[in-house]
């Protein structure tokens, strides 16, 4: 079942953001995680070290491994960020710093 | 461990200094058990940065241990280096104006001469060492010898590396004393430990431990935060600080004092530490000190004014009124040995304390006069160290300001 309908939740219309350029859908109040999750993205980012990949772990903001990059600020913690029509979304490759 | 053990020195601390201690015991031979109330350097160790420094130290007892201790430490780099994240990355002491940097490398031709290396740096040879460093800082100087280490990591590799059986979770509620007064071991909450020789490294609570052996050892807490970045490709290569910090490190204020330290480090996050605050064990955030630190530390290096903070923590050197650790046995009590009160230099001043307490455990002299490290050097105040009034009367000349008001 949509956790929408278990929910009960009426939320406004959908608008747009982009992953990598691409188009996704978001609700509004939705955490750029969620958006990625229910676009079947489950992970953004590759470690500093060994470029392995990572997403959602803790999502309550305490692991910091979900860190993205929101409009060209880098390690955003995707858990925690609250999208808006037009966001960019970027996956992250190490700091994020192009370093 | 509920039954009695028994072996030769009992080190009450599982921090950095009571792993150096048992590391160097063992290795002179003894049997060695480490007891902590708590986890593995769940102290002071896991709350600072590892800083091992001989920069920031004016000649005297306490960097004659620091020298003593950074040539321990590249000896243990040998062995475990990659283990414990050692890093002999090198310290820059900058200054904002001519006269200041004047001053710094007056202080350091003083370091020079007790066997520091110190290199003048001019403004060129400063943007080359940092390029990232603020522009027109007047010079600085470098201190080759100042290296990190992760303490938490060094702490339990070394207390592997030495042998020792460990105890956490097991607090010592008594220090057993036999006839005559004699240390013959410790209680705690999962028995007995039997031993001829305890060593009181229990960092900033090494005096409570004193008091349960029946001697005082004013040993208090300074508040310290870290302000930690979001990770970064290397930016800032050395620790670098400015010339205000050693002031700070000696001060007797109990105001709070910022003066930031910033390094890099090998996970990628910038570290920004030093605050210096007395109010006692109290672990609520102050937006203050962590502002104080983070606008000093955007003036060292202006591209941290784009870096975001992730997070803070804080923690509590173990200061006593004299700025100097209590290292040596106790001529109160046959068989205690203190290890604590080394403030914020504990990581680096561990390796030098703990062959020094392991060379007097076996008989041997110290190859450093332990004399101004004397755990006794205190006198016994009649009134607690909280109180303010004069207590100038029967214990006469105390010599100095021991109690900063």
């Amino acid at each position: 079942m949509n956790p929408l309908e278990l929910a009960r939740a009426e939320p406004g219309p959908a608008f747009t953001v982009t992953l990598d350029g691409r188009e996704i859908d978001a609700l509004p109040g939705q955490t750029v995680a969620a958006a990625l999750w229910t676009a079947g993205v489950t992970s953004w980012r590759t470690t500093r070290g060994e470029g392995r990949p990572r997403g959602i772990f803790c999502g309550i903001g305490v692991c910091f491994d979900c860190l993205v990059t929101v409009n060209d600020r880098p390690n955003q913690r995707a858990c925690l960020v609250p999208l808006r029509p037009g966001d960019a979304i970027r996956t992250q490759e190490g700091t994020g710093h192009h370093g | 461990m509920s039954k009695r053990l028994t072996c030769d020195v009992v080190v009450v601390g599982a921090g950095m200094v009571g792993a150096a201690c048992a590391l160097y015991a063992a290795r002179a031979g003894l049997d060695v058990i480490v007891v902590d109330r708590g986890p593995m350097a769940g102290g002071t160790t896991a709350a600072g940065e590892g800083n091992l420094l001989v920069s920031d130290k004016e000649p005297g007892p306490e960097l004659g241990l620091a020298l003593l201790s950074g040539r321990l430490w590249a000896d243990l780099a040998e062995e475990v280096g990659d283990a414990i994240e050692y890093e002999l990355k090198g310290g820059v002491v900058v200054a904002a104006a001519p006269d200041g940097l004047e001053a710094l490398e007056k202080f350091a031709t003083g370091q020079r001469a007790a066997g520091v290396e110190a290199v003048p740096v001019d403004a060129d040879r400063l943007r080359e060492l940092e390029p990232q460093v603020a522009p027109g800082l007047a010079g600085g100087v470098l201190y080759p010898q100042d290296a990190q280490v992760m303490p938490t990591l060094a702490a339990a590799r070394l207390v592997r590396a030495s042998g020792a059986r460990l105890a956490t979770g097991a607090a010592v509620t008594e220090v057993l004393r036999g006839a005559g007064g004699a240390v013959r071991g410790v209680r705690t909450g999962r028995g007995e430990i039997h031993a001829p020789h305890v060593v009181n490294a229990a960092g900033t609570w090494g005096g409570e431990l004193a008091a349960l052996a029946g001697v005082h050892l004013p040993v208090l807490p300074r508040r310290g935060f870290v302000l930690v970045t979001e990770p970064l490709p290397r930016l800032v290569r050395h620790k670098v600080y400015a010339a205000d910090y050693v002031a700070d490190v000696a001060s007797d204020s109990a105001a709070l004092q910022t003066s930031p330290v910033v390094e890099g480090t090998a996970a990628g996050p910038v570290l920004i530490g030093a605050t210096r605050e007395r109010v006692g064990f109290d672990r609520s955030l102050s937006l203050p000190a962590l502002r104080a630190l983070a606008a000093g530390a955007t003036r060292l290096f202006p591209f941290l004014e784009h870096v975001r903070a992730m997070r803070t923590y804080l923690g509590f050197r173990p200061y006593l009124p004299d700025h100097l650790p209590a290292i040596g046995p106790d001529p109160r009590v046959p068989g205690l040995f203190h290890a604590c009160g080394h403030e914020g230099a504990g990581i680096g001043l561990s390796t030098g304390t703990g062959q020094l307490i392991a060379q007097v455990l076996a008989g041997e002299a110290p190859e450093l006069d332990l004399a101004p490290f004397r755990p006794d050097r205190f006198p016994v105040s009649p009134l607690a160290s909280s109180s303010s009034s004069s207590s100038k009367s029967s214990s006469g000349s105390s010599s100095d300001s021991e109690e900063a008001s």
